[in-house]
């Protein structure tokens, strides 16, 4: 037998070796990466900085935590920004589950194809110009001004769930209408036939089904809402958000122990998020 | 094969444990910038390469716009092929620079001090960029840009924060500073204002003149009581706000769609402004400006490169070129040979600088000179500034 | 279940007006596009071509387009390659620790990018030490796309099983050659569905990215961010992003068809 062969052989047989070495690259890559940086950005949530010169003193502390859980300011921010994600994350379900139901179970295949294209390609137009364009639309004298004959609800925060719910649609679309599409078109049949209505049907069958899907798709639009800073820098206003809080910590103050500090705060509420929603089986739903 | 499954997770958590306290020791050490280092004495040849930070507009090559180009000459005169980097404010300069990979900085007066004080910058000398003789004398060696009597950078360019107001909206025109603190009610949601703790500077000028008795003597010089006072008005303001700025393309929207009526706001601003129906006023009480210091890092890996670009930048036309695009009075005397706009920016005339508080960078040594008590420094006043936007 | 008429009606009548209002601001940033006014004031005063010019011939944009094909391309292909090798891993053995690599391939995504991006920084300068540029930007970006990959790979291998693989090796093809010539054909469309949104997230990310570069390294995003500050070139973006999501129109359609082609049957 050859190396290779012989080498295969005792792969085939041996589960933990061929384990190992399938996990060993891409594990080393997180471990290394991503891991070890987010260890040391906690780490450094304990440390202060000297304002004058603006370097990093390795003196233990818990100042900066107790300043970021007891300050009002944070505190009030932090409320805000928990707010602004649930309801970014409500409203995207809300409106994804006609569209994704539609594209899944209604429209032919060709239409299916067509509205996946439709969903999926703003995705492509950068981020940054739809916030952009949401702007000059929720302006003065801009077109939600003349739908609504004067009643733009102009930048603030209302502005910025909008156009937040408006960017992270596609996210909470596919995941959603992948889930559907798990859905057997025999199973919703079947509940017809033994006399279930519509709602029943929806209500007991597909939406148990469909729940790690909705949850996974409420990840996307809830993460991405508690560390965003830039489109409520412009659409919302003089309002600042926890990612705001972080951004200006690190760049302005040059407080990178307090910067960590307060990006504890969306770390520790996705950790409680994510152990939350485990057991619903929604991380393999992605 | 039998391994004790129970002592597997506590084996792979002592060693988590003791990667990470490894790892973190060895990161997050202070980097070398201690002392900004020495200025040249003499110029040796030019390394073929220079590397700018700056603010967008300042160091074009024509890769925007084909029309608007400085660099090629300067790269086609010295041999320093340029690389450059822009910023969005003071504060990303400031962290960028710690990097260490910039030669050469564009600060405006909020960060030059801190990179002074944290050894990201080194001293100039003057002596060695012959068209320093050529610049306005009101600019050279002010608080924001040399310390202790030694120079730390060229100065680019100066503008002025005006009141900006809608002419259909705003009547009489306004002459004071009022209408965007006490009197901001009257426009309430459509006041603007700039995002940045040096805008506290700008409330202290203000209280120079309605509350003497506060003290201030130079507005980036607060002490505690006097930044309170500072903050308290800032926090009335901010009930009135519409929204902050940062990037000078959202005022100008702002104005033009009607969002904001009045506010702080520069002489390029009121000029791209397209509707006609806006007006400026350098207001009774004076007001915070800016002026832009090209300072040279510490560490450069081509310090001679980057002073023939602070050489280059600071000669007539291109300094004319680079400060008509970005809308700002220029810093060389010759520049408005090349400019036919130096009236409206006011260039070179002393009395109008005068008014004018450049930004500078508030330090705990006061800056009004008070050895008395200790001044609020720049991080204090950027809390100060999240606490007002609430 | 067989739905009423009304029923199907409301529901497309509710597909068709939310995609209007996802349109909308795409429609109106073309009309920016050919709008005479340089700061994108509406309604547009005026209708000119100029920018769809200037744009194409704009070194600074075709170079920051090009800098942010060539990361978006790397960082796919480790993507690919990484979320591979763990959703083969974890889709056929159970073993300690599963789920906590489970949550770990999912935590670059699920955390909020200002926290993957100022992590990354601190790491990248001071404890490794290197020069933030294209790699870190590369290395980051290949970072939270592993999880695009990994969903997409683990779900296709959940529905085919692993029979074809046994039946494989019981024919006596070794490792190698079943995982090239059984395993990888099935996995295709699913590498390409998720490939080509990792190349969209990784095309299109500004917030870890403007931690993660160095000097002189430009993406598109960043041009664009910096570009929306300048007078005289916010039309122009609004070109970019027009053609930006007309091209797309293509690999999402090639993606479609191929993923159709292969779809279980209902």
């Amino acid at each position: 037998m050859t190396a290779a062969r012989r080498a295969s052989a005792y792969l085939t047989t041996h589960a933990r070796t061929r384990l190992a070495l399938l996990l060993a690259a891409p594990l080393t890559w997180l471990v290394l990466v991503y891991v070890v940086a987010l260890a040391a950005l906690l780490v450094t949530a304990l440390w202060t900085v000297d304002s004058f010169t603006g370097e990093i003193t390795q003196t233990w502390t818990l100042d900066n935590i107790v300043t970021v859980v007891t300050g009002a300011l944070y505190q009030a921010v932090t409320l805000r920004t928990i707010a602004v994600a649930l309801l970014v994350t409500v409203i995207d379900i809300a409106v994804a589950l006609p569209i994704a139901f539609f594209m899944a179970k209604v429209a032919s295949p060709r239409l299916q194809r067509v509205l996946v294209v439709a969903v999926l390609m703003p995705l492509w137009a950068s981020y940054l110009v739809k916030a952009y364009a949401w702007r000059s639309v929720l302006a003065e004298g801009g077109v939600a001004d003349w739908a609504t004959g004067g009643n733009s609800p102009g930048f603030g925060l209302p502005a910025t769930i909008m156009t937040l719910a408006y960017l992270w649609l596609p996210y909470v679309i596919l995941p959603i209408y992948a889930g559907l599409e798990r859905v057997p078109d025999s199973l919703l049949e079947a509940s017809s036939d033994l006399g279930a209505p519509t709602a029943q049907t929806l209500r007991l069958i597909v939406l148990p089904m469909l729940w790690p899907a909705i949850i996974a798709g409420s990840i996307f639009s809830f993460s991405l809402s508690l560390g965003d800073y830039i489109t409520v820098n412009i659409v919302g206003g003089a309002n600042q958000l926890l990612g705001n809080l972080v951004y200006t910590n690190v760049g302005a103050a040059n407080n990178l122990p307090l910067a960590a500090a307060i990006a504890l705060v969306p770390i520790v509420i996705m950790f409680v998020y994510l152990g939350a929603v485990r057991r619903t089986g929604a991380l393999e739903n992605l | 094969m039998n391994h004790n499954t129970a002592r597997r997770p506590a084996l792979l958590a002592g060693l988590a444990i003791a990667s990470v306290a490894l790892l973190s020791a060895c990161g997050t050490s202070a980097p070398s910038g201690s002392g900004g280092g020495e200025a040249l004495d003499e110029l040796g040849d030019t390394e073929g390469a220079v590397s700018i930070l700056a603010w967008p507009g300042y160091v074009e090559d024509g890769s925007n716009d084909p029309d608007v180009d400085w660099v090629s000459a300067f790269e086609d005169d010295t041999g320093c092929e340029v690389t450059s980097k822009t910023y969005g404010t003071s504060d990303e300069a400031f962290s960028l620079m710690k990097t260490g990979d910039y030669d050469v900085v564009a600060a405006s007066g909020d960060a030059s001090l801190r990179l002074v004080a944290a050894g990201d910058v080194a001293p100039v000398n003057t002596d060695l960029i012959p068209n320093y003789d050529g610049i306005y004398d009101f600019l050279k060696m002010q608080s924001w840009n040399s310390v202790d009597g030694v120079s730390y950078g060229i100065p680019h360019g100066y503008g002025v924060n005006l009141l900006m107001y809608n002419t259909d909206v705003v009547t009489p025109a306004p002459t004071s500073w009022s209408v965007v603190f006490d009197g901001s009610s009257t426009y309430a949601g459509k006041v603007t204002a700039y995002d940045s703790p040096i805008y506290i500077a700008d409330a202290a000028v203000y209280l120079m003149a309605t509350q003497p008795d506060l003290g201030i003597e130079n507005p980036y010089a607060l002490d505690e009581t006097q930044l309170a006072a500072a903050v308290d008005l800032l926090k009335q303001q901010r009930e009135n706000i519409g929204e902050y700025w940062s990037d000078y393309l959202k005022e100008i929207q702002a104005f033009e769609s009607g969002d904001s009526v009045i506010g702080t706001t520069w002489q390029v601003i009121q000029n791209s402004v397209t509707t006609g129906n806006t007006a400026v006023v350098l207001p009774d009480e004076g007001s915070t400006g800016w002026s832009d210091t090209w300072m040279i890092a510490s560490e450069a890996e081509h310090p001679n490169c980057a002073y023939a670009w602070l050489d280059y930048i600071a000669s007539p036309e291109a300094n004319a070129q680079a400060t008509a695009f970005f809308g700002e009075a220029p810093s060389n005397q010759a520049a408005c040979d090349f400019r036919d706009d130096c009236e409206a920016y006011h260039a070179g005339d002393e009395e109008y600088a005068s008014q004018v508080w450049y930004w500078s960078t508030p330090i705990a040594d006061c800056l009004d000179g008070r050895t008395d008590v200790t001044c609020t420094d720049y991080s204090a006043w950027t809390t100060a500034w999240s606490e007002i936007k609430g | 279940m067989r739905l009423s008429t009304p029923a199907r009606v409301i529901l497309g009548a509710v597909t068709a007006l939310v995609l209007a209002v996802v349109y909308l601001p795409l429609l109106v940033v073309l009309a920016n596009s050919f709008s005479t006014s340089r700061n994108l004031a509406w309604p547009p005063p005026g209708l000119t071509l100029e920018w769809w010019g200037r744009a194409f011939r704009s070194q600074g944009a075709l170079d920051a387009l090009l800098t942010s094909v060539q990361i978006a391309l790397a960082a796919t292909a480790v993507a690919l390659v990484l979320g591979t090798l763990i959703s083969l891993a974890l889709q056929r053995q159970a073993f300690f620790g599963r789920d906590a690599v489970s949550l770990l391939v999912i935590l670059p995504i699920a955390l909020p990018g200002i926290v993957t991006g100022i992590a990354l920084n601190n790491a990248f300068r001071t404890i490794l030490d290197v020069r933030l540029g294209i790699a870190t930007i590369i290395v980051a970006h290949a970072t939270f796309c592993i999880v695009t990959v990994f969903n997409n790979v683990l779900a296709r291998l959940r529905r085919t099983g692993t029979n074809l693989e046994e039946a494989s090796a019981d024919l006596g093809a070794g490792v190698w050659t079943t995982f090239r010539l059984v395993t990888f054909p099935q996995l295709r469309s699913a590498l390409f569905a998720g490939g080509l949104l990792a190349f969209a997230l990784s095309f299109d990310e500004i917030i870890v990215t403007t931690f993660t570069t160095g000097s002189g390294v430009t993406t598109l995003p960043i041009w664009i961010l910096d570009n929306l500050f300048r007078p005289n070139q916010a039309p122009i973006v609004s070109v970019i992003a027009v053609v930006l999501v007309v091209i797309s129109i293509l690999p999402i359609s090639i993606a479609q068809r191929i993923g159709g082609a292969e779809q279980v049957t209902k």
